[in-house]
């Protein structure tokens, strides 16, 4: 990315090579959801990245009239600023899913710990299959 | 079947957990006993299971807030009417339980009582750093101020719940350092809790889960979760619920 940056602006073969670049990321992240190493809505962040440089680098002056417009007198710093909210965001993303997936976690630990005492010395008289209510996983943590 | 449950969190407490079963059965023979092997790598399920207790083995460690929770899960769907914490270290006397019971039931009847080692003015308190007992006090005074009742020993872990506040915490309970956050879940769900008097002993083995570098962790992690607390809502747990009060009244 940062390559691309220093690059943008600047001449003719340069801006085929952004393009690459901007190419090769879409195309690693198509092979690594096709490996099944990346799930569809992780890349779909990623995909939106590598097709933002492509725009930019295929379009010449989106970038300075963009920057211009936002009264951001050096167009790479208007880049730079979004690329750095774009990480921020993706990081807060990650933090939330990590969250959910310890709980989730958490919650089938439990159930398995309570089916095995069951199964090994449980004693059949009480038993009750119902899940309690509160610990289906998606009810675990909003939406999104 | 017994319809009171002693609830033992344990990981790796081999030396300790027989003991801590015995003096359990000694002091409170209405219990059953539920040990919570918190995804110990030593001998401790099979010590506890030879002891003659029923053993949750969680695949992996999950904290002291996982395993108590799992506890009331299991107390819950077995339809258990009481259940106490008895940690696996040794530390919790069992021999307080039936005070712990006639308080539950006595005169106003609660839903949560815990056993305070700062209770007794002229007790001898706890054998731990100042720098510990500094930072209970802190806990005690924000939780009696949210509360509108003294809190003496937030921190404490030997706790008897009935079986609202089972089911309570089987649906919600606090992860990592539940003891300071559960009073509080109590307080916004508008059940009653209170405190006895009682003197804990030094832990036969294992270590505190709060080391000492952990511990400013600790103190941020509770007040943080303590301050959120405060701005969550919480889902009414039956149909005949009060809905809790999304703000919580500071006096």
């Amino acid at each position: 990315m940062t390559v691309a940056v220093t690059l943008l602006a600047s001449a003719l073969s340069q801006r085929i090579e952004v393009i690459a670049v901007a190419v090769g990321i879409c195309g690693l992240i198509f092979e690594l959801v096709r490996r099944k190493h990346l799930m569809e809505r992780y890349a779909i962040l990623w995909l939106l990245a590598g097709i933002t440089v492509l725009v930019l680098a295929l379009w010449k002056g989106l970038l300075t009239r963009l920057s211009h417009a936002v009264g951001i007198d050096y167009p790479p710093s208007a880049l730079f600023a979004v690329a750095f909210l774009f990480v921020i965001v993706l990081l807060v993303h990650f933090s939330i899913s990590v969250s959910r997936l310890s709980d989730q976690n958490k919650i089938l630990a439990q159930r398995l710990a309570l089916l095995q005492e069951r199964l090994e010395h449980g004693q059949d008289g009480a038993s009750d299959p119902a899940v309690p209510e509160a610990t289906r996983i998606e009810e675990e943590l909003p939406a999104g | 079947m017994k319809r009171n449950l002693a609830i033992v969190p344990a990981h790796n407490e081999v030396a300790a957990i027989a003991s801590t079963i015995a003096s359990i059965r000694r002091s409170a023979p209405d219990f059953d006993v539920l040990v919570v092997d918190d995804g110990s790598t030593d001998a401790t399920a099979e010590r506890a299971f030879a002891a003659g207790a029923a053993v949750l083995r969680l695949p992996f460690n999950l904290g002291i807030g996982g395993a108590m929770q799992s506890g009331y899960m299991y107390a819950m769907e077995n339809k258990y009417d009481l259940a106490v914490q008895v940690d696996g270290d040794g530390q919790h006397d069992p021999s307080y339980i039936p005070d712990l019971v006639s308080r539950l039931h006595g005169g106003r009847a609660l839903n949560m009582v815990t056993g305070s080692r700062f209770l007794d003015p002229h007790g001898e308190g706890y054998r731990s750093s100042a720098a510990r007992r500094v930072g209970i006090r802190v806990f005690s005074f924000v939780v009696s101020r949210i509360t509108g009742q003294r809190v003496t020993d937030p921190t404490s872990g030997f706790r008897m719940t009935d079986q609202r506040a089972i089911e309570l915490f089987a649906r919600d309970y606090p992860c990592d350092y539940p003891e300071v956050e559960a009073i509080l879940l109590m307080h916004a769900h508008r059940l009653r809790s209170g405190e006895i008097s009682v003197q804990m002993r030094p832990r036969v083995s294992g270590k505190s889960a709060i080391s000492s570098t952990q511990s400013g962790y600790y103190m941020v992690k509770v007040l943080l979760a303590v301050f959120v607390g405060l701005f969550r809502t919480r889902p009414a747990q039956r149909a005949d619920d009060v809905t809790p009060d999304v703000r919580t009244r500071v006096t």
